[in-house]
């Protein structure tokens, strides 16, 4: 259709960088959207304290989770598709990890559906519970990891195929948990439990309204000292200039912006300013992975062996995939900033109905 | 163990698992779409109330569609990270392109559905689970391209600089013969699973209330019995399609993998003409045959379109690949590889026979199963009639879902089987694909927990399944766009 020859290779670098780009918009897509449900789904078992206060919760995020979930489905399919070494490298190297966010994505994607529909009231605690600790694990390992993608993951040629590059030592698991590494997964944890409270309290009326606001006075405080030392840490440990630093100031002007606003009952520039927080944070930290995608070559060179041009696809992928970004990116962010709006009414408990989980009227 | 057949297991079992609910969902949330659509239409509560009914058991499935899902993505690059460097440039594509097109589709329109009853509109709110239907059609195109250029890589060529193989036509690839017929193959026995279960479980419903005793149990039969008959054309006509099908992708199959072919009947010599037998007593390793029922000619017309078409045996396609592998291949990426393949090298040409010998008869014997269970169905119905509650009724309504739920473990396991000892037919030996860095306690592990995980969830989901289905049909209030903003939702979790 488009192009059935193919183009001369090595021409630019100019595609490269637009993938990474994209890649790096699709995280920010999935850490500000999932972001807040995991916030909410962590809280679910501390601060609803009735059966209808959960289910308010729970309804503030039960139609959009599973479209939020898609950014980083896709965040992954585009690794995959742009720079496959990447994928293959980053997906296998992070082995144990990674299984464990797969778990915690499973455990908490089948609790919202399965809560809502169990007869058994233990079930439904027991699906709380899933929901809470695997919207913890998820974020706690993300943040490991990005902290680690700061410091560079090492990697060297495998002996068996020269071309596929593969983490050294090898498993590499332990080496992850640095206090760096720590530090990363809490702060993430922690940010994500002060968006998410933020979130609630933009979308709730009543009782659950004020404890999640009284919430997210608490734990902003807590993001506000965990990111500071994060944020400086990264800039000392990686640094990335005056930009780095620009970077850092405005991602602590969100999060004390997100802070006070919160305490004047501002509910909406509060849970924008922790947006803006985790734009910045991330836009710092994807900075600091090109052009070596987050890696560092392990045997002490000064450049990652495995980096943005050699780890990607030929050009004639990328500029298939290009168009078909362009034409779909737009589309699907129309049709969920409309699924937002269908859903932007504030609920309180006395808009749940009694009947759930028994028969009649679900959908 | 080690981590390389460890990855092949756990491959086994994820995916397998995963594809209980896929086709489920592919078709179910499209029969829902027209229940829904004929409500809308005529307003006929009972088309509500089924709507209800089978949209709350897709929703039940359509979990854990999702969350297995995850795991098949993620894992291409944990296990199978050369496979993934080797192939990303063509393989990466249609999998970012799914996800990009087909699960935001899904995703985001299924919330709408589910929670927007009262919300939207009704026309509206009728267009959310449509276009949820067509995100899980279009996943569908995407990932059986995937899966098809695994079978047959075309278009496709090999770099020596990366030393990997790189896209040449992405329309080559998305119409790629293999795709073409397995994408109506696989959306008609989804059709044909679906099918069958709106028919399980109405039709036991059916015979349960029998003799309608009260106006609400005339109501309730009433609606049954729409449904069974719905389940049953469903099933038929899905059914004869995924024959159709069926017999067109064999062709195909014999000329883009004879050795399949030869493996589905466990041929070790040719044939002119082919014998398909129904069943065989003793081994498969062509030593000792014990007894078998055969039926002349049926493999070379599956295998060629006609009774006395020669059917290549497993003994000459191991000669041939022996001598010359790939080096004369029709497609491109296998002809240019071959001096690669020949350097990594192929220790056995033949797959493993018991599981594609069996695999292909399970597929086809539980799809014709369901068909038979699908037109007594229609026969016992007709002109009023009510099935006989009973356990041999019961037994048949669990066969109609369950059969063709099966008969697609079946047909995927044949086709995956079929095609080793290669990951990418002709290029890329399986035992080649693993992830060089990752330990076989790595594999061992997250697979024993994911056997775990799932089968706990198996439990809850199967336990769900049953308890709504036992349920039956819910009262039903006309849904209305509620604007009191403290008034009760009418549907809330």
């Amino acid at each position: 259709m488009f192009i059935l020859e193919v183009p001369p290779t090595g021409a630019a670098f100019g595609l490269q960088v637009l993938w990474f780009i994209l890649i790096a918009v699709l995280w920010i897509g999935y850490l500000v959207l999932e972001g807040f449900d995991y916030g909410v789904a962590m809280l679910i078992p501390f601060l609803g304290k009735t059966e209808k206060e959960k289910r308010v919760m729970i309804n503030t995020i039960g139609p959009v989770w599973d479209g939020n979930e898609v950014w980083l489905l896709t965040a992954g399919g585009a690794t995959f598709a742009a720079f496959p070494a990447w994928y293959a490298t980053l997906f296998s190297g992070l082995y144990l990890p990674l299984f464990l966010v797969l778990v915690g994505l499973i455990i908490r994607g089948v609790s919202f559906e399965y809560r809502a529909k169990h007869p058994d009231s233990r079930y439904r605690t027991l699906f709380d519970w899933m929901a809470s600790i695997g919207s913890f694990l998820v974020p706690l390992v993300f943040g490991v990891g990005f902290a680690n993608f700061i410091l560079g993951l090492p990697v060297t040629t495998d002996a068996a195929s020269p071309n596929l590059f593969v983490l050294s030592p090898s498993p590499y698991f332990w080496q992850l948990f640095s206090w760096f590494g720590l530090l990363g997964g809490l702060t993430l944890v922690a940010l994500f439990l002060f968006h998410g409270s933020l979130f609630l309290a933009l979308k709730t009326k009543g009782e659950i309204h004020d404890k999640a606001q009284a919430f997210a006075a608490k734990v902003g405080l807590v993001a506000i000292g965990l990111g500071a030392i994060f944020l400086i840490a990264q800039n000392l440990l990686h640094p990335t200039g005056a930009l780095g630093w620009v970077l850092l100031v405005l991602a602590a002007a969100g999060l004390a912006s997100a802070w006070w606003f919160n305490g004047k009952g501002r509910d909406g520039i509060a849970f924008i300013s922790t947006t803006a927080t985790i734009l910045f944070v991330a836009v710092g930290i994807f900075l600091t992975m090109w052009p070596g995608l987050g890696f560092r070559d392990a045997a002490g060179g000064a450049d990652s062996p495995l980096n943005a041009m050699n780890a990607s696809s030929s050009q004639l992928t990328l500029v298939l995939m290009t168009i078909f970004a362009c034409i779909f990116v737009p589309i699907v962010l129309a049709y969920t900033a409309w699924a937002y709006s269908v859903f932007r009414r504030r609920l309180g408990t006395e808009n749940i109905p009694d009947d759930e989980p028994a028969p009649a009227l679900a959908g | 163990m080690s981590a390389e057949t460890l990855a092949r297991w756990q491959f086994g079992i994820t995916t397998v698992y995963h594809f209980f609910f896929v086709p489920i969902t592919i078709a179910l949330s499209l029969l829902v779409a027209v229940m829904q659509t004929i409500w809308v239409r005529s307003g006929d509560e009972k088309l509500l109330r089924l709507t209800k009914f089978f949209g709350k058991l897709f929703l039940i499935n359509f979990a854990m569609g999702v969350v297995t899902g995850i795991v098949q993505e993620f894992q291409f690059g944990m296990n199978w990270s050369e496979y993934s460097r080797f192939v990303g440039d063509i393989f990466g594509a249609p999998l970012a392109l799914e996800a990009l097109i087909a699960f935001f589709l899904e995703s985001v329109f299924i919330g709408l559905w589910i929670f927007g009853w009262d919300r939207l509109p009704k026309k509206v709110h009728l267009a959310m689970i449509w276009l949820a239907a067509i995100g899980t059609m279009i996943s569908a195109i995407f990932i059986l391209a995937a899966n098809s250029w695994m079978q047959n890589p075309v278009g496709a060529h090999f770099n020596p600089a990366t030393d990997r193989a790189e896209m040449t036509s992405l329309i080559d690839v998305l119409t790629n013969p293999v795709a073409l017929v397995t994408l109506p193959h696989v959306l008609t026995a989804a059709y044909l699973t679906a099918g069958g279960l709106i028919l399980g479980i109405a039709g036991w419903h059916l015979a349960k209330i029998g003799k309608p005793g009260s106006e609400k149990q005339e109501k309730d039969a009433s609606a049954y019995r729409w449904a069974t008959k719905f389940g049953a054309w469903v099933l038929l006509v899905a059914g004869a399609l995924s024959v159709v099908t069926g017999d067109i992708q064999g062709k195909i199959m014999t000329e883009v993998q004879p050795m399949k072919m030869a493996a589905a009947e466990a041929l070790w010599e040719t044939e002119q003409p082919a014998a398909f037998s129904i069943i065989t007593i003793g081994t498969l390793d062509g030593s000792q045959e014990v007894w078998s029922l055969k039926v002349p000619g049926v493999l070379s017309f599956l295998a060629t379109g006609s009774f006395d078409g020669k059917v290549y045996g497993i003994n000459d396609l191991v000669k041939k690949m022996e001598s010359e592998a790939f080096t004369n291949s029709n497609v491109q990426l296998q002809k240019e590889v071959s001096d690669r393949l020949a350097k990594v090298g192929v220790e056995n040409w033949v797959p493993n026979l018991p599981v594609t010998y069996w695999s292909f008869r399970l597929m086809m014997g539980l799809g014709f199963l369901a068909m038979a269970i699908g037109l007594w169905a229609l026969w016992v119905t007709r002109k009023g009639g009510v099935p006989k509650a009973g356990k041999l009724w019961t037994a048949m309504m669990f066969a109609a879902p369950l059969g063709p739920l099966f008969g697609n473990s079946f047909g995927w396991i044949f086709t995956e089987m079929g095609r080793q000892p290669f990951i990418v037919f002709g290029v890329l030996p399986t035992a080649s694909a693993v992830s060089p860095g990752v330990s076989a306690f790595e594999v061992g592990l997250s697979m024993v927990l994911y056997t775990v995980i799932y089968g706990a969830l198996a439990v809850i989901e199967v336990g769900l399944f049953m308890h709504y289905a036992k349920l039956g049909l819910p009262d039903v209030v006309e849904p209305q766009v509620i604007t009191d903003e403290d008034a009760p939702l009418t549907f809330a979790y």
